[in-house]
């Protein structure tokens, strides 16, 4: 045939998704500036847009994985590809670092030069007056130890499928994961419960929270993903060879983990 | 394994499927550019408003009774309006234009046709970059019409969005300008991480890194910076969010905060998005210079290695934009050194630019106009980067109209006329049918002349000391600013020559069928293919004699 295809590429049917995907992008950030919006006119703060637009959002990334998965069990996914996917989310995890970087800046620049009323005259003080800190050595060394203790139960999982093609270690070790993901998240909220700073109206509140939540949202990702893994590997999808799936969300777990590790360092420790 | 290719080519797709479906590179390339150049035109039709208001003193048709085109009566001066117009036309052409057309427009159709790869790494993804841009441009537009400060629609805070002055806008348009740029980034990261893939992975079998062609690796480098800068960028604007609604303190002092942080983390994306915009243009002016003078590029290696350095050195420069902010002496002497060290990888480029021209056979074709068009008005426009990197000297021009006359020479005059190099260059292999090149011949005079009636004059302006962003100036400016608008008319009369030629090509130009319609010298592996490409290129790997010639090119 003139037309065969003579490669390992993947060469993709069209697609709905990216399409309903945008506008659902679309609808859903219009509505969450109504919704949410301080300058909104009264009669427009209303839910149902940012709501309808989240739901076209999530729909999305299901289906469009859903295929995803379909597509590795169909077998498009060689050797080749395979590497595509892993250079891929590598570099998906770098622009997550450099997405960070700008919250650490935010908090490195307060920390290290913080203002006063005065400034430049007079220099602040950090944490600022007024503001009570955690205790870096109670609930967040606690959380610390959780996270890490989920970053080897993850590696536990992958050392069980990579090395010894063993599924129903695989599923143990990334439940014992999970949990522990679910544990830091709960943990977190607490802790959030009993600030004694709030979110809005000082500089500390603002760092912390801006920081410590978006690692706490990435970590929902990251157990999602994780419980994702956990249904594939019950389904039986996982080899020895063929875990790129399951390699991305560990990797994706363990920058999550570098992360607290730099923020347990520098603004729970350091910065209190 | 993959019947799925095998089985499209029995069935045409429809016209939805084709559009809004698609997972083929050429097709997700024209979209591209066919969507940025209509935001193109929208950003461009507000910028001749601007130029007719400033034609002459005083306020003529931007009025609080309403804007017109046709002086008449009394008019009030409406300072916002100006203010979203300055806006919109730096958010338009910064995020939804140039990169648009030169990174995911000409990246997306030919940087996989230059290493022999079958289309992208991710093809599905690569349709999301696409309309992910299209959602954001979009939630611009709607941010132009929404309830906005003063009263009045749309944002005036400048594209930079600095605080206060962003914090306090009234209105949700600026809250939707934010996230028009929080998608046209998303979009632009999933599209870099497609591209450094696609070229790290999928190159033709034998094209080392050092053998891949210039144009392609100026996407790569491209797509680093982008994957690098924007996440940056979203972090800083997502604080700016917060602080408009959720009563934090990020830029707000008396919370604090500093407004002068938010300037350190734009910049940090802002130096990189420069050249962002300029590289890919590199890439193009390479092969078209090398094709019209009949000769390899001179110093291939040079040529990569000196992309490499102002890609890496764009990311430690970034406060020369800052030196009026109040930083110490040390800081700005270290942001000026390191400033000037980019001119050496940039002279490198244009030398050997001149130098491939050098004892060629040039031929002057519409494309090869452009790219001696770019050549001398990048040159200009990097030799006031110069003098504005100097901190002593940045203290009278801040804020002048020298630097929105530099900038514009680098950007406007030489990024965009790289794009409208490449469109003459491959608008034949693109379309099947070849552009008439005497018309093509009179766009780039009228353009050439326009864009420099338009810009050299506000160096003059800058030097007397107009300010930029105002809406009035006092009669001393008066004369270049009407020279300034007449070169714009210009220009704007040959950018929609430029549209009438494009259309005019596309639907009745003269067909043409030869693979390679320049000459033997345009030998990257898109000549190699048949004019126009068909849907699926590649399905065979290109063998080695189809792209090495030996030489490095």
């Amino acid at each position: 045939m003139a037309h065969e295809k003579n490669h390992d590429y993947h060469i993709l049917h069209p697609s709905v998704w990216p399409f309903i995907g945008a506008v659902s992008g679309f609808i859903m950030l219009f509505g969450f500036v109504l919704a949410f919006g301080q300058n909104t006119p009264e009669s427009l703060q209303q839910p149902y847009m940012f709501i309808i637009g989240l739901i076209g959002v999530c729909y999305v990334m299901y289906a469009w994985w859903a295929d995803v998965i379909r597509e590795s069990i169909v077998g498009d996914h060689t050797p080749v590809v395979r590497i595509g996917l892993r250079y891929g989310f590598i570099m998906f995890i770098m622009s997550e670092v450099m997405f960070f970087s700008a919250w650490f800046w935010a908090f490195f620049k307060n920390a290290l030069y913080p203002m006063s009323p005065e400034s430049p005259a007079v220099d602040g003080v950090w944490p600022p007056a007024g503001i009570e800190t955690f205790d870096p050595w109670h609930l967040p060394l606690i959380n610390t130890l959780i996270l890490l203790c989920s970053g080897a139960a993850a590696t536990w999982a992958h050392h069980a499928i990579a090395h010894e093609n063993n599924r129903k270690d695989m599923a143990t070790g990334l439940i014992v994961a999970i949990i522990l993901g679910v544990l830091f998240t709960v943990f977190q909220a607490y802790e959030y419960s009993h600030a004694a700073f709030g979110f809005s109206g000082n500089i500390y509140g603002a760092t912390f929270f801006m920081a410590t939540g978006f690692h706490g949202f990435h970590v929902i990702i990251g157990t999602i993903f994780l419980f994702v893994c956990y249904l594939r590997v019950r389904a039986g999808h996982f080899t020895a060879e063929r875990h790129v799936g399951y390699e991305a969300a560990a990797w994706y777990w363990h920058f999550v983990d570098v992360v607290w590790l730099f923020l347990f360092a520098s603004i729970y420790i350091w910065g209190s | 394994m993959a019947d799925a290719a095998v089985h499209e080519h029995d069935h045409k797709p429809g016209f939805f499927e084709r559009w809004f479906m698609s997972t083929n590179h050429k097709d997700i390339g024209i979209l591209y550019l066919f969507t940025s150049a209509i935001v193109g035109f929208v950003a461009v039709a507000f910028t001749v408003y601007m130029r007719m208001e400033l034609k002459d003193p005083g306020v003529q048709f931007m009025c609080a009774e309403g804007a017109r085109l046709f002086a008449d009566g009394t008019c009030a001066p409406n300072g916002h309006l100006w203010n979203v117009l300055v806006t919109a036309h730096g958010i338009l052409m910064m995020f939804f234009v140039v990169i648009p057309a030169m990174f995911g427009g000409f990246g997306n159709f030919f940087m996989p046709l230059h290493i022999g790869a079958p289309d992208m790494a991710f093809p599905r993804m690569n349709n999301l970059s696409y309309w992910l841009y299209v959602a954001g441009s979009s939630l611009a537009i709607a941010s132009v019409l929404s309830p906005g400060g003063n009263g009045q629609m749309g944002s005036g805070v400048g594209w930079v969005l600095y605080p206060p002055l962003s914090t306090s806008e009234q209105g949700f348009s600026m809250d939707l300008a934010i996230f028009a740029v929080h998608l046209s980034g998303a979009s632009s990261v999933l599209g870099s991480i497609n591209m450094i893939t696609t070229f790290l992975n999928m190159r033709a079998p034998g094209m080392t890194l050092f053998k891949v062609p210039l144009f392609a690796w100026s996407i790569f480098v491209t797509a680093w910076l982008i994957l690098l800068s924007l996440p940056v960028l979203a972090g800083a604007i997502t604080m700016l969010l917060t602080d408009r609604n959720f009563g934090t303190t990020f830029f707000q002092a008396e919370g604090g905060g500093d407004p002068i942080l938010y300037q350190h983390i734009l910049w940090f994306f802002g130096h990189p998005e420069v050249y962002i915009i300029i590289l890919p243009g590199f890439g193009i002016i390479s092969h078209v210079i090398s094709t019209f003078s009949r000769k390899p590029v001179f110093g291939y290696l040079p040529m990569v290695w000196a992309l490499i350095a102002i890609g890496a050195l764009g990311f430690v420069v970034w406060a020369h934009h800052m030196y009026t902010v109040g930083m110490s002496l040390t800081q700005q002497t270290y942001f000026m050194l390191a400033t000037m060290v980019i001119a050496v990888p940039t002279g490198v480029k244009i030398f050997s630019w001149i130098a491939t021209m050098w004892g060629g056979s040039i031929e002057f074709k519409t494309p090869m106009l452009y790219a001696f068009g770019f050549l001398f008005l990048f040159t200009v426009g990097g030799v006031t980067g110069i003098v504005l990197a100097q901190a002593g000297i940045d203290r009278a021009y801040h804020d002048t109209y020298y630097v929105v006359a530099h900038f514009h020479y680098v950007m406007s005059l030489g990024a965009v006329f790289a794009i409208f190099a490449g469109m003459y260059y491959w608008i034949g292999k693109m379309s099947g049918r070849q552009y008439p090149e005497w018309l093509g011949q009179i766009q780039f005079w009228t353009m050439f002349i326009g864009a420099n009636v338009t810009f050299f004059p506000q160096h003059f302006l800058g030097r007397q000391g107009m300010p930029r962003r105002y809406i009035d100036y006092p009669e001393a400016f008066a004369y270049w600013n009407e020279v300034s608008s007449w070169g714009a008319f210009l220009a704007f009369s040959s950018f929609l020559l430029f549209i009438g030629i494009i259309v005019y090509t596309i639907l009745a130009g003269r067909p043409i069928s030869e693979k390679s319609y320049w000459n033997e010298h345009a030998d990257t592996l898109e000549w190699t293919l048949p004019t126009p490409p068909p849907a699926h290129t590649f399905e065979t790997l290109p063998r080695r004699e189809d792209w090495d010639r030996g030489h490095s090119h």
